[in-house]
């Protein structure tokens, strides 16, 4: 049955009707219009629907909309301040880490939880974090110097 | 450019590549353009030999309206100097909203923001057959380059009547037409203000030689870059429309089954649910995609199902199913093979198969329908807008211009999304539920119901002289396809034949198409040969090869490569190359084996490629390095399992796609050939690392690997890759 289940999502509250297994991809896609997360697998394998929760990378696809109330969720259009792009955004930007760029919000996500967590993480480390994130296009290269440039950057991320 | 240009220029496309024939359809008349876009330039460039200079007031030949049947390409200069492209090419991301913004730019001496490219609208663009077979830049971009100098040469000429001068006295610089000796200039949109002219092309303008390119050549980053690194791009998944409802598919057992009942009562009973039943196409549509996945899931549904070949038995299928004498096969004979392979002493024959493998584009096929009374538009991700306006015309008994199709920049494609399925469903729900309907695949979906790249089997005999000359050549390609079949090393007596086959499994275009599987059989027979005779695999390519520019990627190439270098213990150099899509690639790679565990790693991977003029260096090491890592995929583990109709890995959690760890440090050797035109570079890179990283293994272990993917293999001989 739909429940009303209020969510933080880039700083506002919404409230939202949605069965409790309905994915949080699902109610960001349909209901608020936040189209930038995207579908990938369903499963959880393929990243494209990462979002943060309470600083912390998760896969929207497989995240139940009944446990994503009471955190604070951040999704890529909620990454910039104003004009500004986040430092990670900013950095696939400058080292031109996308194709098709389907996957670019699912990356940028993960990315940024991952320096939330390491601020200068280890070649092993990155590649460790952002093992669960395909890029069917093959920018993996591109997208490991956006992560060291944004890291470079050192400046202070969204939590 | 005409289909016949295309030919003349070796451009035909593969027969997977055409799902039904080319029309040429012309509807948009030059009234409605102006209507639409306002006054000013419109340089239309037409495939016919039409050339004529035409302004406002008078007339021309065949009357005003009368454009030419075949058009490629068009633009428009508005009074405000804003200047609108139309393509019917794609952005799948291949670069080249990039790219073609970047010739546009060049030879219309503006800034880059100036230029907009309106692509994939069939309501809007030229008619184009699709966005495959790497022609955008060998075709689309020399159009867009030529519309655009015609462009400018409206301007000067329209500035020097201004100033009572002669137009080769003026020069177009950043948006306007500069008098250097009076110092006079005029905007682009001062000199269009209250014109209303048609240029129709060809005209034999000259262009401006890729020396001389101040925008075209350069690295200029992603148009609309930021759009995707905010989100805020708009997919085809992303389309949405007022009152738009979620469609589902229920989706038989099994390939080849159909629909003996369906109890549909408990779905239609959910608010807002509609059930569509037609033949064997049984869907739904809810207003969320939860309820319409639980409607789905509510039908009980019985489908009378037919036994379907398996994976296991595969290639003896192909093999004992070929369909002899047949119109599609190809075949090229010269010299006498029987005859040189008989009489040589050098004599190989191995067998190669290849897998079916899956495009797995990140972005699954989606389509928004929106009916108007009898009037259908359909936003889709699809290589072919005007091959799916077909499709649907067709399937709801609709003249073509009642049907629009709209494709945004797309979440990859692959040569995977050549036809409208999810455009087909979408619409047909829309029209049953009276609302906007979208249809967006699941994962397991696109592994199961889109088309794969084909199964394939290669036969190869040869035969060489001591001296290391090849004298026979025989090939046998059954199923995987004809393209990059044709050998270019030198032999005087060669038999290459392909055999088409019923597939089982539905398959369609790749990216590259049966270039890979036919590149990899010929590429790996060649080091086979190669040590056959003792001879550096290189040095003996090399020693077979006539073309100056496939010799210079692979000589260049290995000089970057250090293939002459001394090899560590326990380390294997391979090579592989060749020609595809007017592209010459040869692509390098270092292995390394621990012999105590098995495990081989790949150390490096280097690619010299020679594309032309190169348009924007950046677009192609990214293509180039994209292109690596996706073959390596097709490489080492992809394959699509099947049994008796189903597909049992639809799914990444089954079936393996190249993830970030499986990425050995990777080059690009670019050869900027600014004598020659620039070609496509989405294919051809695809073509070189399966067999590089197969001859690298031979040259270390000495087993042949003779199947793609290639991990199986060689886990069986006691070896992984990691």
């Amino acid at each position: 049955m739909p429940t009303k289940y209020s969510l933080r999502i880039n700083g506002q509250s919404f409230s939202v009707d949605a069965d409790p297994d309905a994915s949080l991809l699902s109610v960001l896609r349909e209901q608020l219009d936040l189209t930038g997360t995207k579908y990938g697998c369903g499963e959880g394998q393929c990243g494209a629907c990462t979002v943060l929760m309470d600083g912390r990378a998760h896969r929207s696809c497989v995240t139940p909309v009944s446990t994503a109330t009471g955190k604070s969720i951040v999704t890529i259009e909620g990454l910039a301040k104003d004009d500004h792009l986040h430092p990670v955004q900013q950095a696939f930007l400058e080292e031109g880490a996308m194709q098709c760029a389907y996957c670019t919000s699912g990356m940028i996500m993960s990315a940024v939880s991952l320096l939330n967590n390491r601020e200068n993480p280890t070649d092993s480390e990155i590649l460790q974090f952002m093992q669960g994130n395909i890029c069917r296009c093959g920018t993996y290269p591109r997208i490991i110097a956006a992560i060291r440039r944004a890291s470079a950057a050192g400046k202070e991320l969204v939590r | 450019m005409s289909r016949k240009m295309e030919l003349a220029a070796g451009l035909e496309p593969e027969r997977y590549e055409l799902h039904s024939p080319a029309a040429v359809i012309f509807e948009s008349d030059r009234r409605d353009f102006f209507k639409f876009l306002g006054a000013g330039i419109f340089v239309v460039c037409a495939a016919s030999k039409i050339s004529a200079f035409q302004e406002s007031g008078r007339t021309r030949r065949g009357g005003e309206d009368n454009l030419p049947q075949e058009i490629d390409a068009w633009m428009h200069i508005g009074e405000k100097g804003e200047i609108t492209v139309f393509t019917g090419k794609v952005e799948v991301g291949q670069n080249i909203r990039t790219s073609l913004s970047q010739a546009v730019a060049e030879e219309l001496c503006v800034p880059m923001a100036s230029v907009r490219m309106v692509m994939g609208d069939t309501q809007l663009v030229p008619f184009d057959m699709g966005t495959f077979g790497s022609r955008t830049t060998p075709v689309m971009n020399l159009q867009l380059r030529r519309v655009s100098a015609a462009a400018r040469d409206v301007l000067l000429s329209l500035a020097a009547k201004q100033w009572n001068t002669d137009p080769a006295l003026l020069a177009a610089v950043e948006g306007k037409i500069v008098d250097a000796k009076s110092n006079r200039s005029a905007t682009y949109s001062e000199l269009v203000k209250g014109q209303q002219i048609t240029q129709l092309l060809p005209a034999e303008d000259p262009l401006i030689p890729a020396t001389q390119w101040k925008i075209a050549g350069q690295p200029v980053p992603k148009v609309d870059g930021r759009d995707f690194v905010t989100g805020k791009h708009g997919y085809p998944s992303d389309c949405k429309a007022d009152g738009m409802l979620y469609g589902k598919v229920v989706r038989p057992v099994s390939f080849g089954a159909t629909l003996v009942s369906a109890d549909t009562r408990a779905a239609e009973q959910m608010t807002g649910v509609t059930v569509v039943r037609d033949g064997d196409f049984l869907a739904v549509a809810a207003p969320s995609t939860p309820l319409a996945e639980k409607a789905a899931a509510s039908i009980h549904a019985e489908w009378k199902t037919v036994p379907q070949p398996s994976g296991k038995e595969i290639f003896e299928y192909l093999k004992k199913n070929a369909i002899a004498g047949e119109e599609r096969n190809s075949r090229h004979e010269t010299g006498n093979v029987e005859k040189a392979l008989a009489s040589s002493e050098q004599r190989l024959s191995s067998t190669f198969n290849i897998a079916y493998i899956a495009h797995a584009p990140l972005e699954p096929r989606a389509a928004l329908a929106q009916w108007d009374v009898d009037q259908l538009t359909v936003w889709t991700g699809t290589q072919r807008p005007f091959g799916v306006r077909s499709e649907l015309a067709t399937a709801f008994h609709l003249p073509e211009e009642k049907v629009r199709v709209f494709m945004p920049d797309t979440g990859s494609g692959y040569g995977g999304k050549h036809t409208g399925d999810a455009a087909l469903e979408a619409a047909r729900l829309a029209r049953a539920a009276k609302r906007p309907v979208k249809v967006v695949w699941t994962r397991q979906e696109e592994f199961t119901w889109a088309y794969f790249r084909p199964a394939g089997v290669i036969d190869v005999s040869s035969a060489a002289d001591a001296d290391g000359k090849l004298t026979a050549w025989e090939f046998h390609n059954y199923n995987s396809g004809a393209a990059g079949i044709r050998t270019y090393y030198e032999v005087p007596n060669q038999r290459i034949e392909f055999h088409p086959v019923d597939s089982p499994l539905r398959q369609g275009s790749y990216r590259a198409l049966a270039a890979t599987a036919n590149h990899f059989a010929r590429e790996v027979h060649m080091d086979e040969i190669a040590a056959s005779l003792k001879m550096d695999p290189l040095e003996f390519r090399l020693k077979n090869l006539k073309d100056e520019r496939l010799r210079a990627v692979f000589e260049q190439g290995s000089k970057q490569f250090g293939w002459d270098r001394p090899r560590p213990a326990n380390h294997g150099f391979g090579v592989g190359g060749g020609y595809e899509k007017l592209g010459y690639m040869a692509t390098f790679v270092e292995v390394s084996l621990k012999p105590e565990t098995g495990e081989i790693r790949i150390e490096r991977v280097l690619t010299a490629f020679d594309c032309g003029a190169i348009v924007n260096p950046d677009g192609l090491r990214n293509q180039l390095i994209g292109a690596n890592i996706m073959g390596l995929g097709g490489a080492i583990f992809e394959a699509i399992e099947f049994e008796n109709g189903k597909i049992l890995n639809n799914m990444f959690s089954r079936y393996r796609v190249p993830r970030f760890r499986d990425v050995p440090p990777m080059d690009a050797f670019l050869i900027d050939r600014k004598d020659q035109p620039s070609v496509g570079a989405g294919e051809a890179p695809i073509l070189g690392i399966a067999p590089a990283l197969a001859n690298a293994i031979y040259a270390l272990t000495h087993i042949p690997l003779h199947s793609l993917p290639m991990g199986p293999q060689l886990v069986s001989h006691g070896y992984q890759l990691s």
